[in-house]
């Protein structure tokens, strides 16, 4: 076990961390803001690889422009899904899990009757299919693209939240929505924003996942579990979920590192069911009234 | 609702009876779950694949390629005389559809045979019912071997055919050292089991071992721990969408394909396709099949079914081939279990047992000519090893001089052998059904 190897395992940590939390921060901010357990997150971060396909392959958009564009169409689908949908069911949390499940079941098949099940191929450019090579310590240069982008985001996101007007009222709103509507809060639209927000993020997701995985109307399945794991260890807040992922990456590169992959998910998975017993509210929960 | 006397009177001699004359009540046996053929009728078989889901990748082409060999089986005039006619069910990736759809097809459809699977899960999920019912599946691809059922029919090579060319080909030209990736499930654990054997006989050297989830990604710490052991090649059994991962992110990583190429069973046109031709390009693959075949047989294959419209994915591969032979296999089954019992009188059971040896020609098969063990009904076929180019097809380098037996317990000679009648241990027991 020389020391090259251990700072590679490390590198991957952040890697791997930046994977889990990017594929768990819009979850965290429909969840956290708006309180909807959304089960058509998987079929969002679907849909942004395939936004990203569509562009590419019948408009030839480039693929860096892929990304951006992504997080629009997703956000206008997660908008149209909110207004047409989830806004008649913020009342009843059990019937929004259903719905979402049920969007997410639609979304799947009809990505399925339209592209076909066979799996779609989303090219990138030549440099970002290589490594960055430091003497021994190696790292794919499309895996920094993801861990810059994953950065941009909640660099952006903290911002948003915690310096701008906007912020101020999503988290008035999320601390008690009947309040913050008497001091003339629109709470409706409020929840509209942040849900359309949360979308748009998982269609950015999506279309990083394409390039490091495989492009088919099931590759949301994969990512939806330990998004919300990562959700609710972190207490549905955003420095929560920047944590509970930022631990729980290095932790399987690690446990990888020393046994096996297998092995690494059992103890991560293991560690977590333990956390959430002797913390159920998660890391960082919210203060304020949880509905 | 009230029980009145004359209720219960009538209810109870009718149950009575039913217990004292039940041939008046369940019809024979043979009616019940054999399928019962009338000469004209179509001779209707089950197709059982996952159309949606996980698996609905490979057993989608499953579908389509065996509704492409049916229709050209029906258009040159039936088997026997009458056309086929394949009821097509989604197993829905769920190992208890499999089940459930298996007992459907042979109860209520009353099928004559059973297309089905391509996961050896799935195999062995629904094997207890066609056992039961003394039924026939035509299982139409690669696995481990270690079975023996009465029941089964195998188009695709097994675990001790498959590796046996590569794993030398690959020491001769790269050198001994390899590193072992496969998915966690037990078709690749049996696979590698096969390939130690080959790399113990050429002399080389294990340096790693590592399965992966299935359906799993993550591929960053097993190229880390490859980087590290420093292997001359990688034998590789992912499967599925994570083995497009794992050769995306093998060049992500910067691993060159000509210092350390990726020696495949599964990895072929669909798979090279999926993942980009350039991700693909350079890494080996072991298959009976790849769609370059050049043979004239193969040319009419490829060319009369991208034109049809089952072709719409736009590729044949080493398991569409396979399952395309499945087809023909069971002609040649059924015709030689009607001549010899007659049309009317053709069971599962009589196909089975008409199938030892037939013999598909290379005027019919496109990996050239193959057929089937008499003991074990597997198929004796030709591997081939074949090098992905940078267009994503597949060029030949090396093709078996001989046809490779099947031998389904190569590797646990202390099990048996695999004989007509079931699994033959070496004290002459004999153990019908082993799965």
């Amino acid at each position: 076990m020389d020391f090259g190897s251990v700072l590679n395992a490390l590198i991957l940590g952040v890697s791997i961390a930046s994977i889990w939390l990017i594929a768990a921060l819009g979850l965290t901010i429909i969840y956290g803001a708006a309180g909807v357990i959304n089960m058509a997150h998987g079929a969002l971060i679907m849909l942004g690889a395939y936004s990203s396909y569509m562009l590419q392959h019948y408009v030839g958009v480039p693929y860096l422009l892929c990304i951006p564009a992504s997080f629009v169409i997703v956000a206008i689908i997660g908008l149209i899904l909110e207004r047409g949908l989830i806004q008649y069911l913020y009342d009843r949390p059990l019937d929004t899990l259903l719905a979402t499940y049920g969007v997410s079941l639609v979304l799947v098949q009809g990505v399925r009757l339209i592209f076909g099940s066979d799996p779609k191929y989303l090219a990138v450019p030549e440099i970002f299919s290589s490594n960055i090579s430091l003497g021994f310590a190696n790292i794919s240069t499309f895996r920094v693209v993801v861990i810059a982008v994953t950065a941009l985001l909640v660099l952006a996101l903290w911002i948003l939240f915690y310096k701008t007007r906007f912020g101020i009222q999503v988290r008035a709103v999320m601390q008690n929505k009947e309040m913050a509507a008497s001091f003339g809060i629109n709470s409706s639209r409020i929840y509209m924003m942040t849900f359309a927000l949360g979308a748009g993020l998982a269609g950015v997701a999506g279309s990083l996942f394409g390039v490091l995985n495989i492009v088919l109307p099931t590759m949301g399945d994969s990512y939806v579990v330990q998004a919300f794991l990562m959700v609710v260890a972190g207490g549905g807040t955003l420095a929560g979920t920047v944590i509970a992922s930022g631990f729980t990456g290095e932790l399987q590169s690690v446990f990888a590192f020393i046994t096996n992959d297998t092995f690494a998910r059992f103890v991560i998975f293991l560690l977590i069911v333990v956390f959430l017993r002797f913390r159920p509210q998660g890391l960082f929960a919210k203060g304020g009234v949880r509905r | 609702m009230k029980i009145t006397r004359r209720k219960l009177l009538t209810t109870t001699l009718a149950a009575s009876a039913a217990v004292g004359m039940p041939h008046v009540w369940i019809p024979g046996s043979r009616d019940a779950w054999g399928a019962t053929l009338k000469k004209g009728a179509p001779l209707k078989v089950g197709v059982l694949f996952s159309l949606t889901g996980a698996l609905a990748v490979p057993e989608e082409d499953s579908t389509l390629v065996l509704q492409y060999a049916f229709d050209e089986i029906n258009k040159a005039g039936g088997i026997g005389g009458v056309p086929v006619e394949p009821v097509i069910v989604d197993a829905k990736s769920d190992f208890s559809v499999y089940s459930e759809k298996t007992k459907e097809l042979i109860l209520r459809e009353k099928v004559i045979a059973l297309f089905a699977c391509y996961t050896s899960a799935s195999r062995k999920a629904i094997l207890p019912t066609i056992m039961q019912r003394d039924h026939l599946l035509y299982y139409p691809t690669c696995y481990e071997g270690a079975e023996c059922t009465q029941n089964a029919i195998c188009t695709g090579p097994i675990a001790n055919q498959h590796s046996k060319d590569l794993i030398p080909y690959m020491v001769e030209n790269f050198g001994k050292k390899v590193f072992f990736v496969g998915s966690n499930y037990v078709w690749p654990k049996e696979s590698n089991k096969n390939a130690k054997i080959w790399l113990e006989q050429v002399g080389g050297e294990l340096v790693g071992e590592e399965y992966i989830p299935l359906g799993s990604s993550e591929f960053g710490p097993v190229l880390n721990k490859i980087r590290d052991a420093k292997p001359n090649f990688i034998f590789s059994t992912v499967v599925g969408a994570s083995d497009v991962a794992f050769h995306k992110q093998f060049k992500q990583e910067g691993f060159k394909v000509d210092q350390m190429p990726i020696a495949s069973l599964t990895t072929g046109e669909i798979e090279t396709r999926a993942m980009g031709a350039e991700f693909g390009a350079g890494h080996f693959l072991s298959a009976p099949y790849v769609q370059t075949l050049d043979n004239p047989t193969n040319h009419k294959f490829v060319e009369g079914f991208l034109k049809s419209k089952y072709g719409k994915n736009g590729v044949t591969h080493y398991n569409m081939e396979e399952t395309y032979l499945s087809a023909y296999v069971f002609k040649a089954g059924f015709e030689k279990a009607a001549a010899a019992v007659g049309f009317e009188n053709v069971t599962p059971r009589a196909i089975r047992d008409h199938s030892g040896g037939i013999r598909i020609s290379d005027d019919i098969s496109p990996e050239g000519e193959v057929w089937i063990d008499e003991n074990n009904f597997n198929t004796w076929l030709k591997p081939k090893i074949a090098q992905c180019q940078g267009d994503g097809t597949f060029k030949v380098l090396k093709s078996a001089d001989t046809h490779v037996a099947p031998d389904p317990f190569s590797i646990y000679p202390e099990s048996g052998v695999c004989t007509k009648d079931g699994l033959k241990a070496p004290d002459g027991k004999i153990r019908k059904g082993v799965i």
